[in-house]
């Protein structure tokens, strides 16, 4: 890890973070900081663990060990997958960016002409004049990205979690929504983007995290995304299987206790250990 | 003239039983097609069903004790609508079982349950008064409870608009800025066993849920806002309450399964001739705009 120790300079920090579903682990033993105004990749195959890190920052999943701790006063956007979100239900590009406002408004706070100037603002910057009435089921993959940019635009926040955001987008509009994520990165807002496409990362992006469940490699994107590092992300996803006992062989069967698992396992092993020799057994309990 | 006021107008004017009936079933549009429209846009339709199968126990208890008794079944079928939607929310949540399955689970048992004992005291009659309930026979207090449901509703409503809609359209969004996202389905969970239990008077529990989705549903083909569809789901289900309270008057046909039936015939019509229906989709003009 490049930042071992908490630094006053950390926008979020992980202590030995475990993050999963039904016991199973889906962020393993994560532990380093994200710097303050730092532009972040989290690479790593389907499965590894980006999309929970995401939800374990904002909070949305509470963690099964450790802990992930933003800086207190920082003011958070998170832009979840655009699969997670209702595109039949009624509203227009309006409404959604005007989402934005909740940090400012919250729930009875009317919205000023102000804020409403604002929210054209936001949907101007994102090249969307024009499409302030379009119905959210009429729009294009990209030109959906662009609407939730512009919401997070409108939200100003200081910390920025953007979630496979260049999924089904063309090359345009990929490279505009890198502009801007980048001049968020030179407003020094802290950045982090989940992203499949490792020459994008390469080339555009400053610091890469690579997760195979357990981080990998986090550092400068060029080193990080090595060949030697993703072939040991590969067969670190190899290892891991989903019907895999999570610790003691004899505890599995009990499905209702597995927070009080999770926290014993903590305990047991509160450093990281070694990840091949974990691992191994694993897989030796899964074959039992 | 004097025959559609004779039709239309007369049974409204003439008998104090049809204006209670109509404004019971008014207000009881007014609060639970919003929260239909609501139900819908979450893919909860089947909820609504469930849940109204599921606060018959609670009446029939409260039937069993106190006899046809507004306070007593109205309480009992609040309480037994609580425990099933905070049963199958816990299953889900604590268990590997989703929520569709543990909320049949619970409605199935809770219906059986409820059979059951509306057998224990009365007759096959009496069944048919809590299952499909009895609109003309509206009396003050149940007009008053009606009212109080309504009013709560909307003003639930109004209060937690933006974070129902940020809940529906955008979950994970809502939760990224606010601890409201639970509460909120908590709460919207409650408006709808609250306007069941409303309904249950007037239309009977298995037909409340027909005045909560029918127009909802019928209202989706029509627009494609949500203001607007809220509204709209409230004027047809109104019109639902006038038509099939003239239809029962005028042709002596059981007020509840009319009412419903009438917002059928609205849903069949939308599904055909609504902007967004069959023939809209089916007979788009062969022009098109270059971009």
């Amino acid at each position: 890890m490049p930042h071992a120790a908490v630094s006053p300079d950390a926008a979020v920090t992980f202590d030995n973070l475990t993050l999963g579903y039904n016991s199973h682990p889906a962020v393993h033993h994560l532990s380093g900081t994200v710097a303050r105004g730092s532009l972040t990749a989290v690479v790593g195959a389907n499965g590894s663990g980006k999309s929970t890190l995401m939800k374990g920052i904002v909070g949305i999943l509470p963690p099964m060990a450790g802990a992930a701790s933003v800086k207190s006063g920082m003011r958070l956007a998170y832009l979840p997958q655009q699969s997670e979100l209702d595109r039949s239900f009624p509203a227009r590009v309006v409404d959604l960016v005007s989402m934005g406002l909740w940090p400012k408004r919250g729930l009875l706070g009317r919205h000023t002409s102000a804020d409403k100037a604002r929210v054209q603002d936001a949907i101007r910057a994102v090249g969307l004049s024009g499409f302030q009435a379009r119905p959210l089921d009429t729009l294009s993959g990209g030109q959906m990205q662009r609407a939730l940019f512009a919401r997070v635009l409108v939200q100003d926040a200081d910390l920025i979690l953007l979630d496979e955001p260049f999924n089904a987008v063309d090359a345009r509009t990929i490279a505009d929504l890198l502009t801007m994520m980048q001049g968020w990165h030179g407003e020094g807002r802290t950045v982090l983007v989940v992203v499949h496409d490792h020459d994008l990362v390469r080339r555009h992006i400053p610091d890469a995290l690579l997760l195979a469940r357990r981080p990998v490699a986090w550092g400068k994107a060029q080193a990080v995304l090595s060949p030697a590092n993703l072939e040991r992300a590969r067969s670190f996803d190899e290892a891991w299987d989903e019907t895999a006992p999570w610790c003691s062989p004899n505890e599995h069967e009990h499905e209702h206790h597995h927070h009080v698992h999770g926290r014993a396992h903590s305990l047991e092993t509160p450093s990281l250990g070694d990840p091949h020799l974990h691992a191994a057994d694993l897989s030796k309990e899964a074959a039992q | 003239m004097t025959a559609l006021y004779e039709f239309l107008i007369a049974p409204f004017v003439d008998f104090v039983f049809m204006q209670r009936a109509l404004v019971g079933a008014v207000l009881l549009a007014l609060g639970s097609c919003p929260v239909g429209v609501f139900l819908m846009l979450r893919r909860m339709s089947l909820t609504g069903d469930a849940m109204a199968h599921a606060i018959l126990p609670g009446a029939a208890l409260g039937f069993l004790l106190f006899g046809l008794e507004l306070v007593p079944m109205t309480v009992g079928g609040l309480a037994a609508g609580v425990i099933v939607a905070l049963g199958a929310g816990a299953v889900s949540r604590l268990t590997i079982q989703k929520e569709d399955a543990s909320m049949a689970a619970f409605y199935l048992i809770s219906l059986a349950l409820g059979v059951l004992i509306v057998s224990m005291r009365g007759s096959s009659v009496d069944l048919l008064h809590v299952l499909f309930g009895t609109v003309l026979a509206l009396n003050n207090a149940a007009l008053i409870l009606i009212g109080s449901i309504t009013v709560v509703t909307l003003v639930a409503l109004a209060v937690f608009w933006r974070a129902l809609v940020a809940e529906c359209l955008d979950p994970l969004f809502l939760r990224s800025v606010s601890r409201l996202g639970p509460p909120v389905h908590f709460l919207f969970l409650g408006l709808v066993v609250l306007n069941l239990v409303g309904g249950f008077q007037a239309l009977g529990t298995l037909l409340s849920v027909g005045l909560m989705m029918l127009p909802a549903a019928a209202a989706r083909f029509w627009t494609i806002r949500l203001e607007p569809l809220c509204l709209l789901a409230v004027a047809i289900g109104i019109v639902s309450c006038i038509a099939g309270l003239l239809m029962s008057y005028h042709a002596s046909l059981p007020s509840g399964p009319a009412i419903i039936l009438s917002a059928g015939v609205i849903y069949l019509l939308s599904i055909l001739i609504g902007p967004r229906g069959m023939l809209a989709s089916r007979f788009r003009p062969a022009i098109h705009r270059t971009a």
